[in-house]
C-alpha cells in the first residue's frame, strides 16, 4: 500500500497494511450527512431509541400537546413583537394610522402596541395569534392537568413531574399576567393598578414592597420595563427549562397507557415515534396553529386601541383579567367588606388578602401536594403506568370535580357584572348566589361524583356478571318471562374487571406487644380515618370466584332479579321440581 | 335514499340533525313571526302646549300625576313617578324618543325600545308642556350634536374619564347595583345622548355644561359615532365586554375545535 520513498526507515515499514478499521462505527451504520454528524456528535444513539421510542395512543394524550404548541407558538410570534413594541413609559404624542386616538399623549409600550396594530403588516394578525395562543395555552393546561388527576397519572413514579407540571401552570399565569400588563391600555393598566393594591394588603410590609416593585410610587416609570424582562426573558426561560424536564421524565418514565387487552404494567402499547408519532405529533401542531391563526383571523382580543391609553383617573365597566386570573377576582367580588379590621392605627384588609395574595399560591400548592396526601393514605410504594378509569377512583374523583367547581365558581363570580347584564339579573343577587355557591356546590359535587361512580362501578360488575341487557324479553313455554342477556366478549370484559380492589387499611394497634404505645399510633389513626373515607364503600371489581359462581347458576337464562333473587329462585325451582316428582 | 340510511348511525349524524333542525327552526321562525304592531299615531298639526297637556294627561298622569308633579305609590317612599317640573323638553325628548317612556311596566329601569310609541310632533308637544312648567334643558339643535364637527380623540378622553365606568370602554355597557344597568351606547343618536348628559336620566348623573362644555359633548358624539361606524379591526368583537368573553370563546369554540382534532387524529389509524 505505502508508496515506496527515498527515506531509508520506509524500508521498515514494507508489508504494513492501511487501517482496516472503518473511520467510525456511525459512519458505517449510518452513513452520509447523519453518519458524518453522529462522528461529531455521537447523537445516533440517543436519537435512534428516541425515534424507536413506544408512546400509546389516545386522543386525551395529546392535550398536553396542545398546551406545548400553543407556548411554542407564543414563542414564536412573541419574537415578533419584539422587533416593534417599545417597553417604555416614556411619554408621546399618537400620530399613526388610528384616527380616535391622534393627538393623545400616552406611553411609547402603548403607542408601540396600536403600532403594531394598524401600521405594521400582519401585526394586528400576530398580536391577536399571540394572545389567543397564550389563553389556549393555559385552558390546555387545564384539561391536561384534568387528565392526569382523573386518571391517576400523577401515581408513583410520576409526582415530581405532576409537582413540575403544577408550578408550569402557576408559571403560565403569571407570564399571561405579565404579558396582559404590558400594552400599558386602559384595562392592564387597571391591572397593574389593582396588583399594586394586593401587594400593598401584606401585613407590615406592603408599602415597602410596592416601592419596590415600581421603584417609587405608583405607577411611575419602572414597571412595564421591569415587567417586560419578566415576560420576554426571566418567566419564558424558566418556563421552557422546566417543560423540558417535563418532557424529558415522559420520555424516561414512559408514557401512562389506558387499561385494555395486552396492556400490562411493564409494557407500552402503541407506535413508535418514527414514523407515526412524528407525523401525527408534526401533524398536530399545524393543526394548532391553523385553530389559532382562523381565531385570531376571525374572532378581536384585547382591542388596545378601543381601551385607549392608560391614565390612573379612569376605570371602565367590564374590567377583568384575562380567564385564568379570573378566579383570584372572583374571590375578591365575592370577600365581604367588612373583613377590613382596624387596629392600633394599622389596617388589616382581610376583605382582600385570601383572594389577592392567599388564593394563588393556596391553589397550586394543593394541586401540587395532592399526590403525596394520597400515597400517605393508600401506603401504595408500588410503580403505577396503567390509568386509573375516573369511576374506579370515586373519592378522588369526587375531590377532583368539586375542586374544580369551588374554582368554578370563582371564576364566573369575576364575570358577575357581564352576567348581570346579559341575563338580566341583579348583580347582588348573582354576587350572593355565588357566596353561597362556594361552600354549598362543591360538597354537593363531590357527593353527587362519588355516588355516580360508584353506580357506575356496580353496572360494571352487573355487566361482568350477567352480559348486557339485550332488550329481548323471552317467554318460556310455561308462561316465565325473562330478559335474554348477551355474554360479554372476553375484551370488553377485561376492561370491567382489571383494576385493582381496595379496601380501607387495618388500623394497627396502638400499642406494641409490651404495652408501649408506638410513636408512629397517632399518624396512623389519622391515616386509617382517610383511608375509611377513601375506601370505605369501595365497589370491588368481580373476582374469578365471583364470575364463575355467577355463570354456573346463571347459564343461558338469568332471571331480571339481582343475583341473591336468583339464587332464591333457583331454589324454589328445585323444591317444585322435587315435588312434581 | 340508501346512502343515507347507510349514514345514520354516523357518529356525526346527531349533531348534523340538531344542526339542521335548529336551522329549519330558525328560518320558519324568522319567516312567520309577527311583526310589531305599528304604533299609528296621529299627525298633530301644530305643537303647543295644550296640545302636549292633553297628551301627558292620557299617556303619563298614570304615574307622574295630572300636573305632573310626580305620584307616590302609597307603599313606603316607592313613588309611581318623579314630579317632572324643571327636567326641561330635552328629558321627554329622550326619554319618550328613545322608547323608554311610556314604560310598559314598573320595573327597576325603563329600558331603550324600538317602538317608540310618539311621532316627533308629539313628543315636542309633551315637552313644549313639561317645558312651560319650569325652565329646564331644552332639546339641542343639530349643530350641537353633530359628530362631523367634533373630534373623535378628544371625545375619547372625555368619554374614558366620565362615561366609561359605566357604560365600557366601547360604549357596551355594564351593570349597576340590583338589576340596574348602563345601558349600551351604540347605535343612540348623537341628540339623544347629549339629552342623557343634560339631564341624567335614571341612575346616570347629570354632565352640565360646567362639567363638560357643549364642545365636549360634541366632541364624546364625535367618538361614539366614530367607533359605531368602525369597521372592528381584527374580527368579531364578541360584543366589545372585555376579556370575559374571550375566554369564553376560548374554552367553547378554541377548545372545542382543538379538542375535535385531537379526537379525530387519535381515532386515525397509524
Amino acid at each position: 500500500m505505502t508508496e515506496p520513498t527515498d527515506r531509508p526507515a520506509d524500508a521498515l515499514r514494507e508489508g504494513d497494511s492501511a487501517p482496516q478499521a472503518p473511520a467510525s462505527a456511525g459512519a458505517r451504520k449510518i452513513g452520509g450527512l447523519a453518519g458524518w454528524v453522529d462522528d461529531r456528535t455521537g447523537a445516533a444513539k440517543p436519537v435512534g431509541y428516541l425515534m424507536k421510542k413506544v408512546f400509546p395512543d389516545h386522543w386525551s394524550f395529546m392535550l398536553g400537546e396542545i398546551a406545548m404548541y400553543s407556548m411554542i407558538i407564543c414563542l414564536i410570534t412573541g419574537a415578533f413583537l419584539t422587533f416593534w413594541f417599545v417597553p417604555s413609559m416614556g411619554e408621546t404624542v399618537y400620530d399613526g394610522s388610528y384616527v380616535p386616538l391622534r393627538g393623545v399623549l400616552m406611553s411609547e409600550a402603548y403607542s408601540s402596541t396600536v403600532h403594531i396594530s394598524f401600521d405594521i403588516k400582519g401585526g394586528l394578525m400576530i398580536r391577536q395569534i399571540h394572545h389567543w395562543a397564550a389563553l389556549m395555552f393555559v385552558v390546555a393546561i387545564v384539561v391536561h392537568m384534568f387528565r392526569v388527576f382523573f386518571t391517576g397519572a400523577f401515581r408513583k413514579p410520576r409526582e415530581i413531574n405532576w409537582v413540575i407540571g403544577s408550578v408550569l401552570a402557576l408559571l403560565a399565569i403569571i407570564e399571561g399576567f405579565a404579558g396582559y400588563s404590558l400594552p400599558d391600555d386602559l384595562l392592564s393598566g387597571t391591572g397593574i393598578r389593582a396588583m399594586a393594591g394586593f401587594v400593598q394588603t401584606s401585613p407590615v410590609i406592603g408599602t415597602y414592597l410596592v416601592y419596590g416593585i415600581f421603584g417609587g410610587p405608583f405607577p411611575g416609570e419602572a414597571i412595564i420595563p421591569r415587567l417586560y424582562s419578566a415576560h420576554v426573558l426571566l418567566i419564558p426561560a424558566i418556563l421552557v427549562g422546566l417543560f423540558t424536564a417535563h418532557i424529558g421524565l415522559v420520555a424516561l418514565q414512559k408514557h401512562t397507557q389506558f387499561p385494555g387487552p395486552g396492556r400490562t404494567n411493564d409494557n407500552v402499547v402503541g407506535y413508535p415515534v418514527m414514523p407515526v408519532y412524528a407525523a401525527k405529533a408534526g401533524g398536530f401542531f399545524f393543526i394548532v396553529f391553523g385553530v389559532l391563526t382562523l381565531m385570531a383571523a376571525l374572532v378581536q382580543i384585547n382591542p388596545v386601541w378601543a381601551y385607549g391609553p392608560y391614565d390612573p383617573s379612569p376605570v371602565t365597566a367590564g374590567s377583568q383579567p384575562d380567564w385564568y386570573m379570573g378566579f383570584a377576582d372572583g374571590a375578591l367580588r365575592l370577600l365581604p367588606g367588612f373583613l377590613e379590621i382596624t387596629a392600633f392605627g394599622y389596617t388589616l384588609s382581610l376583605n382582600i388578602i385570601p383572594g389577592a395574595l392567599l388564593l394563588l399560591p393556596l391553589v397550586y400548592v394543593v394541586i401540587g401536594v395532592y399526590p403525596f396526601v394520597e400515597r400517605f393514605v393508600t401506603k401504595d410504594e408500588r410503580e403505577h403506568h396503567l390509568l386509573q378509569r375516573p369511576r374506579n377512583a370515586p373519592v378522588r374523583t369526587g375531590i377532583g370535580l368539586a375542586g374544580a367547581t369551588a374554582y368554578t365558581v370563582l371564576m364566573f363570580a369575576s364575570a358577575n357584572d357581564i352576567m348581570a347584564i346579559k341575563l338580566g339579573m341583579s348583580i347582588n343577587d348573582l354576587t350572593w348566589f355565588f357566596r353561597i355557591g362556594f361552600f354549598v356546590l362543591p360538597p354537593i359535587v363531590f357527593w353527587v361524583t362519588k355516588r355516580v361512580c360508584l353506580s357506575l362501578q356496580r353496572r360494571d360488575r352487573e355487566q361482568v356478571l350477567h352480559g348486557r341487557e339485550s332488550g329481548t324479553i323471552i317467554r318460556t313455554p310455561d308462561g316465565r318471562f325473562f330478559e335474554r342477556h348477551e355474554a360479554e366478549l372476553p375484551q370488553e370484559q377485561w376492561l370491567l374487571v382489571q383494576h385493582e380492589p381496595v379496601a380501607p387499611l387495618e388500623i394497627e394497634p396502638e400499642t406494641d406487644e409490651h404495652g408501649v404505645a408506638r410513636p408512629a399510633a397517632r399518624k396512623d389513626r389519622i391515616r386509617a380515618a382517610l383511608s375509611r373515607f377513601y375506601f370505605a364503600d369501595a365497589v370491588n371489581p368481580v373476582t374469578p370466584a365471583e364470575l364463575a359462581a355467577a355463570q354456573h347458576h346463571g347459564h343461558e337464562t338469568e332471571a331480571i332479579d339481582a343475583p341473591r333473587h336468583a339464587g332464591e329462585l333457583e331454589s324454589a325451582e328445585a323444591a317444585e321440581t322435587a315435588g312434581r316428582r | 335514499m340508501n346512502a343515507l340510511a347507510a349514514r345514520r348511525r354516523h357518529p356525526a349524524a346527531i349533531a348534523v340533525l340538531l344542526m339542521i333542525g335548529l336551522f329549519l327552526t330558525g328560518a320558519v321562525y324568522a319567516a312567520v313571526a309577527p311583526e310589531p304592531a305599528d304604533a299609528t299615531s296621529l299627525a298633530l298639526p301644530a305643537q303647543s302646549v295644550e296640545e302636549g297637556k292633553a297628551l301627558f294627561r292620557a299617556n303619563c298622569a298614570s304615574c307622574h300625576g295630572l300636573n305632573a308633579q310626580g305620584r307616590p305609590t302609597g307603599n313606603g317612599n316607592q313613588i309611581a313617578g318623579p314630579p317632572l317640573a324643571g327636567v326641561g323638553a330635552a328629558a321627554v325628548d329622550f326619554q319618550v324618543g328613545t322608547g323608554r317612556m311610556p314604560m310598559t311596566q314598573p320595573g327597576v329601569q325603563a329600558s331603550r325600545s324600538e317602538s317608540v310609541k310618539f311621532s316627533d310632533e308629539e313628543i315636542a308637544a309633551m315637552g313644549a308642556y313639561i317645558a312651560s312648567l319650569a325652565p329646564g334643558p331644552a332639546v339641542p339643535d343639530a349643530e350641537a350634536v353633530d359628530p362631523t364637527k367634533g373630534d373623535p380623540a378628544r371625545g375619547g378622553q372625555i368619554f374614558r374619564v366620565n362615561c366609561a365606568m359605566c357604560h365600557n370602554f366601547a360604549g357596551s355597557g355594564g351593570a349597576l347595583t340590583r338589576g340596574k344597568y348602563a345601558p349600551s351606547l351604540r347605535d343612540v343618536t348623537g341628540k339623544h345622548v347629549y339629552e342623557a348628559m343634560v339631564t341624567g336620566p335614571q341612575s346616570m348623573p347629570v354632565f352640565n355644561n360646567a362639567n363638560i362644555t357643549p364642545e365636549d359633548k360634541r366632541n364624546v358624539i364625535a367618538f361614539l359615532t366614530t367607533i359605531d361606524q368602525e369597521k372592528a379591526p381584527g374580527g368579531m368583537t364578541l360584543g366589545s365586554l372585555g376579556p370575559v368573553t374571550e375566554g369564553l370563546f376560548a374554552w367553547v369554540f378554541g377548545l372545542g375545535i382543538l379538542v375535535g382534532c385531537a379526537v379525530w387524529l387519535g381515532s386515525k389509524a397509524a
